[in-house]
């Protein structure tokens, strides 16, 4: 993880912000710290009420500052500094370009015929495959090799639809969408609960900066050890799950079994 | 020596190409917001570390009110057809998969090479940054593979990403903006707040109770913020620490292992951990927003008290 997450989470150990102006009030005086949690129930309103969500999080910062007793033009300043220092998770999409270059040369459509091919693939254990693949990786750092751009939208989401479409037929919407918010899910599984093992990623680096600001040292290998007794509970829940979405189809389609 | 403000500059010029190929469609509704939107998204990566905080706060914010009430919609772009993708699926077959799976095996080697590589003393990437800017030419090179492969014209390329860039619309921003959320709620010390509130609640003797405290309250607050880093040292500091470790005897590295991996379950179960759970919802085009979410939930759910009850029976015995 980068090091912005780190930094703004040292900010967040000191409640005075950098750049608190003269009307910054103490927070611990009750009825102006609870004010501060307006920002949190118009995310819950707004999103709720499926109004556009960039309104709904502009909104609901501007409000949290004010409330914090920040000046507009130090909301407005952090709000660009935040969106700036943040610009990594944009360059994901970068990668559109040559997915859809991929898409529209049959990527889907050779992975597709692929799976078809193969008897025993079915949509649980193709994404159990995956999610086996994408923990291991994470474990040992390799994080890039995945991703919901890179790999599910071209890969693993037509594969995991296609093993099911070998095996039942055309399948109506529903499941259709279901098949591919699971593929979603593996990989966000698979790389949260294998990274935590590996002992220079962002979290273990973060936990022992924590700590050790706090006068407790202790070294990266002790605190990603007590990572796998997780990681190894996440896969068993989640591959027993992926299982049972097996069996519901089986269940679903046992007329149209081919 | 390869900075990362070069593959932020790609970003830029990739989503102003995007503005100006949404403007010259005359047919494209609402063309002229598109425009503007992708245009300010643009000029905040290409120039955001020499613009001034505040100005690119103005332009973000402009950006916004241009998306409106609902979002703008995705833009119809001609592409093939299932019948001409089953051709070309035919002729190239396994070629296709060569610029797929450049993406990731060049970001990670690039990952290892580059920062060990170096020209005049000079490290070609630096160890902090190496990922990114491997993912950035590990697209250049995908892309070279993919047009001399496939025989495709580059402005195709281009034609394919507003396509799919369109497709997963405004919400490509929205990881961003709540990075940004983030860090207004940390300046107005929300974080003090939240645990202040549940340190109301529990009893500081009973070990069980701050357990569950500490790991709820970590994937709770996770939730409202999106992000286990920005939860932890809040629930740490205001129960992890001084309950679980200095009060009842708990050992420091169970405690934190597990209390983050309590706020990754909360990142499983909230729509504000947009990158992973709204994008994919966008790129794989699911009419349910919250359909990712839905799936992860009974994972989230039951994993939580698997480490509830993990941290309980270990904390205490190391």
């Amino acid at each position: 993880m980068p090091t912005s997450a780190l930094r703004q989470l040292f900010a967040s150990v000191n409640p005075v912000p950098h750049n608190a102006g003269p009307g910054f009030r103490v927070i611990h005086v009750q009825g102006s710290s609870m004010l501060t949690l307006i920002g949190v129930l118009i995310v819950i309103i707004g999103f709720a009420l499926r109004v556009n969500p960039l309104l709904v999080v502009t909104v609901a910062g501007i409000a949290t500052g004010v409330a914090g007793g920040l000046s507009p033009v130090a909301i407005v300043s952090d709000f660009g500094r935040a969106f700036t220092e943040n610009r990594y998770v944009g360059l994901v999409w970068l990668t559109l370009p040559v997915i859809g270059l991929l898409e529209r040369s049959g990527l889907k459509e050779r992975a597709q015929e692929l799976i078809s091919r193969i008897q025993s693939a079915t949509t649980g254990r193709v994404l159990l495959l995956y999610l086996a693949i994408r923990q291991l990786t994470a474990s040992i750092g390799l994080t890039s090799l995945g991703g919901q751009a890179q790999m599910v939208r071209p890969l693993i989401a037509p594969m995991a639809e296609a093993a099911a479409e070998a095996r039942f037929g055309e399948l109506p919407d529903k499941t259709r969408y279901l098949i591919l918010a699971h593929a979603a899910a593996v990989d966000n599984v698979g790389v949260f609960f294998g990274e935590d093992i590996f002992l220079a990623m962002g979290s273990v680096l973060l936990i022992k900066g924590f700590l050790d600001e706090n006068g407790i040292r202790l070294t990266p290998l002790h605190i990603a050890l007590w990572a796998i007794p997780t990681a190894i509970a996440v896969f068993i829940i989640h591959g027993a799950r992926l299982l049972l979405l097996d069996r519901r189809l089986n269940k679903q389609f046992k007329d149209r079994k081919t | 020596m390869i900075r990362l403000e070069f593959i932020y500059a790609l970003g830029g010029l990739l989503f102003l190409t995007v503005a100006v190929l949404e403007f010259l469609d005359r047919a494209n509704p609402k063309r002229y917001r598109k425009t503007a939107f992708w245009g300010i998204y643009g000029i905040t990566f290409l120039f955001g570390s020499v613009l001034p905080p505040f100005a690119t706060g103005c332009l973000v914010i402009l950006m916004v009110l241009v998306t409106g009430w609902k979002d703008l919609g995705a833009s119809k772009v001609k592409t093939t057809t299932e019948a001409e993708r089953r051709q070309s699926a035919a002729r190239l077959r396994d070629k296709l998969f060569i610029p797929a799976l450049c993406i990731p095996l060049v970001t990670f080697l690039g990952t290892l090479l580059l920062p060990k590589i170096a020209i005049n003393g000079q490290a070609l990437a630096a160890a902090k940054d190496a990922t990114l800017i491997s993912l950035g030419l590990s697209v250049i090179v995908a892309l070279v593979a993919a047009l001399w492969l496939f025989r495709q014209r580059f402005v195709t390329s281009l034609h394919e990403g507003r396509r799919l860039l369109t497709a997963v619309g405004t919400v490509a921003v929205l990881p961003q903006l709540l990075a940004a959320l983030g860090a207004l709620f940390a300046a107005a010390g929300v974080g003090q707040v939240v645990s202040a509130l549940v340190g109301r609640f529990i009893p500081v003797n009973d070990a069980f109770w701050v357990v569950t405290a500490y790991t709820l309250g970590m994937a709770l607050f996770t939730m409202i913020m999106g992000n286990a880093f920005a939860a932890f040292p809040v629930m740490t500091a205001g129960i992890g620490l001084p309950l679980i470790v200095h009060k009842l005897g708990g050992d420091p590295a169970i405690m934190a292992a597990v209390g983050m991996l309590s706020g990754y379950c909360g990142t499983l179960m909230t729509p504000m951990a947009a990158n992973f759970n709204i994008v994919p919802v966008a790129l794989l085009e699911l009419p349910d927003k919250n359909g990712v979410v839905r799936v992860q939930v009974p994972t989230g759910l039951v994993l939580l008290a698997v480490n509830t009850l993990l941290m309980y029976f270990l904390v205490f015995r190391f």
